[in-house]
């Protein structure tokens, strides 16, 4: 569970709060792109240290690290798995190039979580369902999906209160072989997902009498509009986007294992 | 015996639910807590069958620390009905619902059955049986819930929030009900905020505020002390509203239920006309 906690956004003001949604999520798309498109450590070193002045910024440095350990499992499972296959392919030995090619995997990985956790960490669902609205989309799928982002927390202590209420009628969770284990959870998941769509039910009820899509046009209280600051944030965007299209194009980067000069 | 002993308790994100609890529960009695929303009640309660663990201080139910012992083992004797049903129910017919305690506990199939039939007497659901739970009405789920806990004789009861959703018959058939349940030497322990039920029951109260105890006594010392529900921010029963604005003409102030308020008023009357 903790590395969703990673993923929760917490009501705080700070300069990346406050940025416009809509230039954010375009700067960590940014970031993933090119986590992709370059598979050399050094640029995904970059891209991670990039990212550091703004966890800074943001005052949630320990969320964010929280994230971060959260992904460890996966972390660990991407490193395993691209170095038996290199393993495999090359023969049973083992090269220092090889160990820096799965470290580079894993890396990619942590930058793209780091990302996208920043960015959740930073933009509230409220401001984020406003971006979606802006950008035109139709506000069906918005309201979907501030809803299904709202109600997770909901969910998750609703679950909390299941497990107890099952475990006060002798329900013991951690008892059997695998298969028992799995079946255990039957008594959680069910009143789980019967008040999940019992809820939504009457949520449809209490929006459609608050007059839920009753105009084509919807306004809104608040409207978002590009400051200073996030004017400053597309510009850093765009430079490192150009940065990395001429580095791509005409730098040869070049791994460590050559700069140290470690062959075989 | 529910012995809690200097009972601290703080939730993984900080806040600190109980601060300095200290009280002792004795078999066969009946118990109610009370207070506002957010001062520890739950909190409090969900120690005795140890779903949360002390983070300060101890709990021992019957002799045994609740830190050594797991929730099952614990659940065995103190059972404990949620306040709302639809977070337990997920069978498909009344009587497995009442029957899947039995089995996690290990009875075998003819006590089970046994066990099953008289719970679902006892709570007048013996019509039901085949029926799935969730085309039951909101009071009838409670009630199956409620059967569901029964159904493995707990020797202490907590129900937490009983009287919320159902109207006044049904409320009156839950009086009734742990009335019954005392004649069994039950402890029962309800946490609420219906004074007029409470005020019905007449059980002891232990009053909540903050994470600590500011009162605990008999229904009548409370209730009737405006000092100290106000303090809890509870409001008094009406009977004892009524009586407390009647004071000016000799009335008595500490009357809390419908029975009591009518042989005072009539003793009050008596005395008038002579």
């Amino acid at each position: 569970m903790s590395f969703f906690e990673g993923l929760k956004f917490r009501k705080v003001s700070s300069p990346i709060h406050d940025l416009d949604p809509r230039i954010k999520f375009v700067f960590v798309l940014v970031i993933f792109v090119l986590a992709v498109v370059f598979a050399e450590i050094l640029p995904l070193l970059f891209l991670f240290i990039l990212q550091l002045p703004f966890v800074l910024l943001a005052r949630v440095g320990k969320q964010w690290l929280r994230s971060l350990k959260g992904a460890i499992f996966f972390a660990v499972l991407i490193f395993l798995m691209n170095f038996i296959v290199s393993f495999i392919y090359a023969g049973y030995v083992v090269t220092a190039q090889m160990i820096e090619n799965a470290f580079t995997m894993t890396f990619r990985f942590i930058v793209l979580v780091s990302s996208f956790s920043i960015f959740f960490l930073t933009t509230s669902p409220d401001v984020l369902g406003l971006a979606l609205e802006q950008s035109h989309i139709p506000y069906e799928f918005c309201f979907a999906f501030t809803t299904a982002v709202r109600f997770v927390p909901v969910l998750a202590d609703e679950a909390q209160t299941i497990m107890d209420a099952q475990k006060a009628r002798g329900l013991e969770l951690e008892k059997g072989n695998f298969l028992k284990r799995v079946r255990n959870y039957i008594p959680i998941l069910v009143p789980l997902i019967v008040n999940a769509i019992r809820r939504s039910l009457e949520l449809a009820e209490a929006m459609e009498s608050r007059a839920w899509g009753a105009t084509k046009k919807r306004t809104n209280l608040y409207v978002l509009k590009p400051k200073r600051e996030d004017y400053l944030l597309a510009f850093i965007t765009v430079a490192i986007l150009a940065l990395a299209i001429y580095v791509k194009i005409f730098v040869p980067i070049p791994k460590i294992t050559q700069i140290l000069r470690i062959s075989a | 015996m529910i012995e809690v002993k200097d009972l601290r308790f703080v939730y993984p994100n900080g806040v600190e639910a109980l601060r300095g609890v200290s009280l002792k529960i004795e078999d066969g009695e009946f118990v109610a807590i009370m207070g506002q929303n957010g001062a520890g009640k739950t909190t409090l309660v969900k120690h005795f069958n140890g779903l949360l663990k002390p983070t300060k201080g101890d709990v021992y139910v019957d002799g045994v620390n609740t830190k050594d012992v797991s929730v099952a083992t614990l659940a065995r004797k103190v059972g404990y009905v949620f306040q709302n049903p639809d977070h337990q129910l997920f069978c498909e017919s009344v009587e497995q619902e009442v029957a899947f305690a039995l089995k996690n506990f290990g009875f075998d199939q003819e006590t089970i059955e046994k066990r099953v039939s008289w719970a679902l007497q006892l709570l007048g659901l013996t019509q039901y049986r085949q029926v799935s739970p969730f085309m039951l009405s909101g009071g009838e789920r409670k009630r199956v819930a409620l059967a569901s806990v029964l159904a493995w004789d707990p020797k202490v009861v907590i129900l937490d929030e009983p009287t919320i959703g159902q109207d006044y018959a049904q409320k009156e058939k839950l009086r009734q009900f742990i009335m019954q349940l005392r004649t069994q030497k039950k402890t029962v322990v309800i946490v609420t905020h219906d004074v007029e039920f409470v005020a019905e029951c007449q059980p002891r109260i232990i009053l909540m505020k903050n994470g600590k105890i500011v009162a605990d006594g008999s229904a009548k010392e409370i209730l009737t002390n405006p000092e100290v529900l106000l303090q809890a921010s509870v409001i008094p029963p009406q009977i004892t509203q009524t009586f407390h604005y009647l004071k000016d003409i000799g009335l008595p102030t500490n009357v809390i239920d419908v029975y009591e308020a009518r042989e005072t008023i009539l003793e009050f009357l008596g005395e008038t006309k002579k």
